[in-house]
């Protein structure tokens, strides 16, 4: 005895979505173009001069937020509630760990590389298990089991600083045909995820849970794999995040992960992925993280001081997610 | 009525609900102090009437009426002024706040100084005089307190006074959580408040309690009232008698009824597609190609054991064993089915994306295919089946929803009463398609709550108290024999 066989208002205006969609700008473009913009601005600022520079910075600087920020994006598509806070940790422990077990050495890059990764992947089940199996809010969770490896980190670690083997260096901070291999290694990683969110299994279960939990277990999927697969995803990305990042930087360091905490999440969801879950953006990560970077450059350039920056910052994110995102971000 | 007052009346009131008739000319006088017991089977309108009487329904036709005469604009405020309450069956005390706190809302009279206080004495006069010996703190929060004392809350709060006199209480189904004492407390003191002249209204599907409860009792179905005696002329069986068809002839209704079914000779000797064992009562068995039904009042286990053989395909449980996948048909389409960021493609498709890929990756192709197939098959209308799942009408979104289940490699089709707010139109062309794949040798449970789409089935299990009362081959189902067992009769009458 409900009314709910006439199509309710709510339905009623999202009628002919999918077919305007089509027709008007995708989410994803809009931190793209905002950061094209940005770039723009700052190129007539300083006359044209380092064009070139300013991009390839952004590019590789931003090819980390984006290896990052395609597994915070997964956790967060998995439905509300869900987020990875203990990728700091598992940048530190992978960094730490690939450093000293590579030790110098050209011979031992792949060894160092997948002791790195399978601690990241043990710290994803291990945060799955505390989710799922203790029933701990994630956020809880993933916090706690950050402050935990990051100890483990410290302890293993202890202060010193290995340089990473030449070849492996030379690697992280090189490029071919101008684009820098970070890049090439985020790109490919952003295709991989694109083609796994539209065409597996493991995405469409992906989507569908973060939709409704609910029905998305009565409609038969693998739940339980997905999760699973997702926390691992998330901690092996920021494992390996870690792992480029002190190829790149010349060596590990405890704290070096504090800053993709929050640049993580923010690239997911300016990029247009939805904070409720059930809508992923993987392209929308490029275009944020170009544009945080781009935004902090022009700033520079402009010599503004760093409250204005701050102000200016805020003010340039919010301005581009009330335009993009519009009545569709929910 | 004999010269008493009148506490309401109601003259010819009608509601609808889309194409769904709730109410089809209820006329219905309550005098003050009287008690009436409401009873009828699953969508027979009692919950619908209830809500009119509370002032949350406004009615589509007729009148709301008071000694006074009638009264325009009856809603929830008007309703409150003139002291009518409500003890609905969803509890509607604020679990956050506490229980003295909570009576201040029906009473804003209860202000100032000291508020809590006297809501705290208001309310505990009443609980000491219906539950005595109830142990209910009234600064505890409702939230800490259990099921049972959150009811007996929620039933004395709707008997305290301020500055309204009482003039009816409705009651639904007001002894479902409570314990036997309690329960017991609860009607003897109904018995006792129409002294101070205050009618109440009292739905029950638990027959002795509302013929103990109420001095006249009223059945409905089908949107109206089809009994109104006293209720000392009355007895279970009359009652239960009454709610149903006059009709006594097994299997007379529904499509394909009397039609010797294809493979229906052979598949006696089969092994069970799913078996369901119960621990002493009756196991629930299903056979390839059988159309089973669930029955009962609604809520009382049936879609429990449809979770439950859900959960069971691919685990060693032998107490509950599936033969093949099984796939689920949700009636709450909104909570249980429907991924409303999707197009329709994507929602059926969800289910066999298994089978649609071609070197480990779906293949588009094939997923526009299975769209366009079902789209045809089981008629969903729609320019693009690209279009989001939320441009369909219900009807057609249940349609998506039987989609993914057939389109699927599942031989078991769990129907959790799939057909809730669903058109006329929508329903025929469904329950042809079921009978079509079941022939295919698909095996279905269907749990329903409208009595004539049970006879769509092959046979039929009763539902009580979360047990299997009665099992109704199709040569004893009728839609006496299914209430009687609803309300547990079955071992008296038989």
């Amino acid at each position: 005895m409900t009314a709910d066989d006439m199509p309710s208002p709510a339905s009623a205006s999202m009628r002919d979505t999918p077919r305007r969609r089509r027709r008007t700008v995708p989410v994803w473009a809009w931190p793209l173009g905002a950061a094209a913009v940005i770039l723009v601005m700052t190129l007539i600022h300083s006359g044209g001069q380092g064009a070139g520079d300013i991009l390839a910075a952004a590019v590789t600087f931003s090819a980390l937020f984006v290896i990052v920020g395609l597994g915070q994006m997964l956790v967060i598509t998995s439905g509300p509630g869900n987020v990875d806070l203990s990728i700091p940790a598992a940048i530190s422990l992978s960094g730490a760990i690939a450093m000293k077990v590579m030790d110098g050495a050209n011979g031992m890059i792949a060894v160092g590389l997948l002791a790195a990764l399978a601690a990241a992947m043990s710290l994803g089940v291990a945060n799955y298990l505390l989710i799922r199996l203790l029933r701990i809010p994630p956020i809880i969770a993933t916090l706690s089991s950050s402050l935990i490896v990051q100890s483990i980190a410290i302890a293993y670690g202890r202060g010193l600083k290995i340089k990473p083997p030449p070849a492996f260096a030379d690697f992280c901070t090189g490029r071919i045909l101008g684009v820098s291999n970070l890049a090439l290694v985020a790109a490919a990683l952003t295709a991989l995820v694109l083609l796994a969110l539209s065409r597996t299994l493991y995405g469409r279960t992906l989507l569908a849970l973060g939709q409704n939990a609910r029905a998305a277990r009565l409609a038969g999927t693998p739940v339980t794999r997905t999760r699973l697969t997702t926390s691992i995803a998330s901690a092996t990305l920021a494992g390996l995040c870690g792992v480029l990042l002190a190829g790149f930087s010349g060596g590990s360091s405890l704290n070096m992960g504090e800053e993709y905490l929050l640049a993580s999440i923010a690239v997911t969801v300016i990029g247009g992925t939805s904070v409720a879950g059930g809508r992923a953006e993987p392209l929308g990560i490029w275009g944020a993280a170009l544009l945080l970077f781009l935004i902090v450059t022009m700033l520079n350039t402009f010599g503004l001081s760093a409250g204005v920056r701050l102000i200016a910052t805020g003010l340039i994110i919010v301005t581009v997610i009330a335009i993009g995102g519009g009545s569709k971000r929910v | 009525m004999s010269g008493d007052a009148t506490a309401l009346r109601l003259d010819d009131v009608r509601k609808s609900f889309g194409a769904v008739r709730a109410l089809a000319g209820v006329s219905l006088a309550i005098a003050r102090g009287e008690r009436l017991g409401l009873v009828g089977h699953n969508g027979a309108g009692k919950s619908t009437l209830m809500h009119v009487l509370a002032g949350v329904l406004r009615p589509d036709t007729g009148t709301i009426a008071t000694e006074g005469g009638a009264v325009a604009d009856y809603g929830t405020a008007v309703a409150g002024r003139l002291g009518v309450r409500c003890v609905f069956q969803e509890l509607s005390l604020c679990p956050n706040l506490t229980v003295a706190e909570n009576v201040r809302v029906p009473h804003p009279s209860l202000r100032g100084w000291g508020w809590r206080r006297r809501a705290a004495r208001l309310i505990l006069d009443r609980l000491d005089t219906i539950f005595a010996g109830h142990g209910i703190d009234p600064g505890e929060t409702v939230a800490d307190l259990a099921l049972g004392r959150r009811q007996m809350v929620e039933i004395a709060r709707a008997f305290t006074v301020t500055d309204t006199p009482l003039r009816l209480v409705i009651l639904d189904e007001p002894t479902s959580s409570l314990d036997a004492t309690a329960a017991e407390q609860l009607l003897n003191f109904l018995r006792h408040a129409n002294q101070h002249g205050v009618a109440t209204v009292f739905i029950s599907h638990i027959l002795p309690e509302v013929l103990a409860a109420a001095e006249r009792v009223v059945v409905m179905r089908e949107g109206l009232v089809v009994l109104d005696r006293p209720a000392r002329e009355l007895t279970r069986r009359a009652i239960v008698q009454s709610m149903g068809a006059e009709d006594e002839h097994p299997g007379a209704h529904g499509a394909g009824a009397g039609k010797v079914r294809s493979g229906r000779a052979d598949r006696a000797t089969q092994p069970p597609a799913v078996l369901a064992r119960s621990g002493g009562g009756t196991d629930l068995v299903a056979k390839k190609g059988d159309i089973v039904g669930l029955a009962g009042l609604a809520g009382h286990g049936q879609s429990t054991m449809l979770l439950r053989v859900f959960d069971a395909w691919g685990r060693k449980d032998p107490s509950t064993v599936v033969e093949s996948p099984v796939a689920l048909v949700p009636g709450d389409r909104q909570s249980d089915g429907v991924f409303p960021l999707w197009s329709i493609s994507r929602n059926i498709s969800i289910r066999s994306l298994a089978t649609l890929r071609r070197g480990g990756l779906i293949d588009p192709a094939r997923e526009r295919t299975l769209a366009a197939t079902w789209r045809e098959r089981i008629g969903i209308r729609t320019p693009d089946m690209d279009n989001g799942i939320l441009s369909l009408s219900g009807g057609n979104q249940q349609k998506a929803l039987f989609a993914r289940a057939l389109a699927s490699d599942a031989g078991i089709i769990l129907m959790d009463d799939p057909m809730r707010g669903v058109d006329i139109s929508t329903k025929s062309e469904v329950y042809r398609f079921i009978r079509a794949e079941s022939e295919r040798g698909r095996t279905f449970l269907w749990y329903s709550t409208e009595m004539e789409e049970l006879f769509h089935c092959d046979r039929v299990y009763v539902f009580h108290e979360n047990r299997i009362v009665a099992h109704l081959p199709r040569a004893e189902m009728t839609e006496a024999a299914i209430l009687r067992a609803s309300y547990a009769e079955a071992e008296e009458v038989a």
